[in-house]
């Protein structure tokens, strides 16, 4: 007889439903199918009115997170076999408002984006023309920031912190780190920019250091780290200001 | 009459992929009065130049030359690429890169912190710029987040482009499906650029993403404007069986051989020249073996796989990628993408055992008709990147010229709809808000309030895949090529009976994914159709019966138009300057 397993999956459509349900739907297990596989599957065989978001399958559009048994993961790298004979739970990311079934509203975090201002500033006029080539950085230079750089944006981090879930004015791991990302690029001179957001009541000093997000941080981006790195940054800072009020601020 | 909303903007980008959010910077760089909207039915940073691994392309190192550049990417394409805009392409390229580089893009670097480049297929020197093997994605970041800096740039996320509004003869915007209201919305635009990436998913086994399914070749081609050299898709020689995962070609590029069943290194045996070891300090030799061109690499596969000696696993055959001599260290410097998906997908260590491949369909050639300006023959209508033809890959693409394709033709299209917009800024909207009641009606009817549909989605996409490899794969014939286009027109009329469950306006992605289907089937056909016309082999596009290129009759591009029965095909020449068509060599 054929093996399957059964998937209890989050249900909710805002114009026809007062409250989300539950819904459960058994399939065929198979060892090398991820959770994503089961949800193609359910959606093509059974149930097409299923939403959820992917693209990929490769772990680097970051479409497809979604609480797996009560976890942020990446449906398409989260094994079924890992779970098997159990039933597994699906549900769209904690904290989040919920557009659709396993649809959840990323406004914010888009806005939070925008705020942390990820982009290389220059100083006026220190813009190195096009013709005179490349900024040189060095492999180790590029080093220090490069952990930050591979934030796919897939929400797993605030899914999983516990500050964002009390309250959404956190500016966030992921933010926070792409933040930290730019500024400790050897390019980049707009770290005081970035400063009123990051330093700010809703910045950094939010994080009361749990850690969860770089547990579940599927790519080892380490965004508590980086909120640490930039505590330890905001803080000396402070202290230059306070000290040297004359020029303290170099970059 | 429900009249829909309508939104007024000087400049639309359907696609905030690699080319759509270049194509938005440019404009934003130099005309930051114009208000630009960039719709995607994804949030731009999935869009699936994310996948891109290997690297862009672009003349770097002092023994290196704009013509190299020019003859690889001529030769590669099989002498089917319009020489003209290749050396454009080529010339704007390095700009481009550093461009990308004052950007933020973390490029690998040289121990001198100048740009480090590796060898790439078919390329005679090595000019491909990387970031570690996740290229496409640092270069989406690294353009999506400096897109954030232009407050003309307004993101219509998760809008879903449904067709190209026309109005006095030139294009004056789109519909756009709103997914979390469900509602369907005009976007009012002085020009219009697509950038809506490939087709790959019309194909079973891809390595594209879930969301590459040729809408915007297919909204161009339904209002008249031809989609160029739709025959040649490209096969990647590596990708992970079953998924179609890919293994990127910098693996080959660092050194990475393929072997059959036997242990052997069969490429020698399709004249790509002579296998060196792989200790020797020589190896990989460019344009050689492995660093082939991927067309000639992916036939190879199959010539294999008809002599049986290739292996053989739950899905399907496959040959070996060795990458066990390259070492841990290099491994996870220079490719720790392929070690983590080959690790996590196949349950395949490459430090530890070779990675089983197979040939997986990977990129569109063809697309939307354009000039070298990325202007179609619509006026007010640019399309840039994967979706269009421009053309610089002609019969096949080389590796690592398509990122940066993005970059010089996104640029190129955000500033030439932009002297358009400028020069016609009268947009009639009367007539635009009574068409995009049309199109709300004709969606409404048709799928979302639609009764009797029986026609599953993803049996008809599931047929229609099938169909599309069966008898439009690497290989085909005209008894092939017939079956398909006999089958897809019998999926075409089935599709009428599509059948829609899910009543709901929020977020219906079974709306979407039959929207899809719709354009799909358009694309497919048109592949197909091409494909039939041309009795010729070149590049991509292996006739059986027609085994030979035939310059006489076919060094020009197809262009095809959309009919009410069977597409129609016509031809036109290839711009030829500096580069005679002549015999592709490899390896000798």
């Amino acid at each position: 007889m054929e093996e399957t397993i059964e998937l209890e999956i989050f249900r909710y459509r805002p114009d026809q439903e007062d409250r989300p349900t539950f819904q459960t739907y058994e399939i065929p297990f198979r060892k090398d199918w991820v959770v994503l596989d089961a949800i193609n599957y359910i959606k093509d065989q059974i149930d097409g009115t299923l939403s959820y978001r992917w693209s990929c399958r490769m772990g680097v559009c970051g479409s497809c997170g979604m609480m797996v048994n009560g976890v942020p993961k990446l449906t398409c790298a989260t094994f079924l076999k890992d779970y098997y004979p159990d039933k597994i739970r699906v549900e769209p990311l904690a904290g989040f408002p919920v557009e659709r079934d396993l649809v959840i509203v990323m406004d914010d975090f888009i806005h939070k984006l925008k705020e942390i201002k990820p982009w290389i500033i220059r100083r006026e006029g220190e813009e190195k023309p096009i013709e005179e080539g490349e900024y040189l950085q060095s492999p180790a230079e590029l080093a220090e920031y490069k952990q930050y750089s591979m934030c796919i944006n897939c929400m797993l981090c605030y899914a999983a912190c516990p500050v964002y879930a009390l309250d959404n004015t956190f500016v966030g791991p992921a933010a926070i780190a792409l933040a930290q990302r730019y500024n400790m690029d050897s390019r980049d001179q707009g770290r005081e920019q970035r400063e009123e957001i990051i330093a700010s009541n809703e910045g950094i000093w939010e994080c009361t250091f749990v850690g969860e997000c770089s547990v579940a941080c599927p790519k080892s981006v380490d965004p508590a780290g980086a909120i640490q790195r930039a505590k330890v940054g905001s803080t000396i800072d402070w202290y230059k200001d306070l000290l040297m009020p004359w020029g303290g601020k170099k970059r | 009459m429900v009249k829909s909303e309508v939104h007024k903007c000087d400049v639309v980008i359907v696609g905030g992929g690699g080319a759509g959010l270049r194509a938005a910077i440019a404009i934003g760089q130099t005309n930051p009065a114009l208000k630009v909207a960039l719709v995607s039915k994804v949030y731009p940073m999935r869009s699936h130049t994310v996948s891109a691994e290997g690297g862009a392309a672009a003349v770097t190192k002092e023994n290196d030359s704009f013509d190299d550049h020019c003859m690889d990417t001529i030769g590669g394409s099989d002498w089917l690429a319009d020489q003209d805009v290749v050396e454009f392409f080529v010339k704007q390229a390095p700009a481009e890169m550093i461009q990308l580089e004052h950007w933020g893009c973390p490029w690998s670097r040289e121990p001198s912190g100048k740009i480090a480049v590796r060898p790439f297929g078919g390329m005679k020197i090595e000019r491909t710029w990387y970031a570690a093997d996740k290229t496409g994605f640092h270069m989406l970041h690294a353009l999506y987040q400096t897109s954030l800096k232009y407050d003309n740039l307004i993101n219509y996320d998760e809008w879903f482009a449904t067709k190209i509004l026309i109005e006095n003869g030139r294009c004056q915007g789109v519909t756009a499906l709103e997914l979390r209201s469900g509602q369907l919305r005009v976007i009012a635009a002085k020009a219009v650029i697509l950038c809506t990436g490939g087709a790959g998913r019309v194909f079973p086994f891809t390595t594209n993403g879930a969301i590459k399914t040729g809408d915007g070749m297919a909204m161009a081609y339904r209002v008249g404007v031809p989609l160029k050299d739709m025959e040649f898709v490209q096969y990647h020689p590596t990708g992970l069986p079953g998924t179609g995962i890919l293994i990127t070609e910098a693996a080959r590029g660092e050194g990475g051989i393929l072997v059959n069943k036997d242990g052997y290194r069969y490429l020698q045996d399709y004249d790509l020249g002579k296998p060196l070891d792989v200790n020797d300090p020589l190896h990989p030799v460019k344009k050689t073996m492995e660093l082939g061109p991927r067309d000639r690499l992916s036939q190879a596969f199959m010539k294999e796989l008809e002599k049986g000696r290739v292996l053989s696993g739950p899905y399907g055959e496959y040959v070996h990628l060795d990458l066990r001599h390259l070492g841990e260290k290099k491994i996870d410097k220079k490719i720790p993408f392929v070690r983590e998906l080959s690790t996590k997908y196949a349950g395949i260590d490459p430090v530890y055992d070779p990675i089983p491949v197979r040939p997986v369909a990977h990129y569109f050639m063809g697309g939307v008709d354009t000039n070298i300006r990325t202007a179609t023959r619509l006026p007010g209508l640019f399309a840039a990147g994967e979706v269009a033809s421009v053309t610089i890959n002609g019969a096949n693409r080389l590796g690592s010229n398509s990122l940066t394709e993005l970059l010089v033709f996104g640029a190129q299209s955000g500033q030439a709809a932009t002297e358009f917009a400028i020069e016609h800024p009268d947009l009639d909207f009367t007539a635009l808000e009574k068409q995009g009641a049309d199109e709300q009606e004709r969606i409404t009817k048709n799928f979302i309030r639609k009764n009797g549909g029986y026609e599953r989605v993803a049996t008809l996409r599931q047929e229609m895949t099938k169909t599309m490899e069966s008898g439009a794969g690497i290989y085909r014939s005209e008894k092939s090529l017939k079956e398909t286009c006999d089958k897809l027109a019998e999926l075409r009329d089935r599709f009428s009976n599509v059948m829609i469950e899910d009543r709901s306006l929020a977020f219906n992605t079974e709306l979407t994914s039959a929207l899809e289907l719709d354009f799909m089937l358009d694309v497919a056909q048109a592949i197909a159709h091409s494909a039939l016309a041309r009795t010729e082999s070149r590049g991509s596009h292996q006739r059986t019966d027609y085994p030979k290129r035939n310059d006489e009759r076919f060094l020009s591009h197809s262009l095809v138009f959309r009919t009410d029965g069977a597409p129609r095909i016509e031809y036109k020449d290839v711009t030829i300057t500096r580069w005679p068509p002549a015999e592709r060599v490899y390896g000798r």
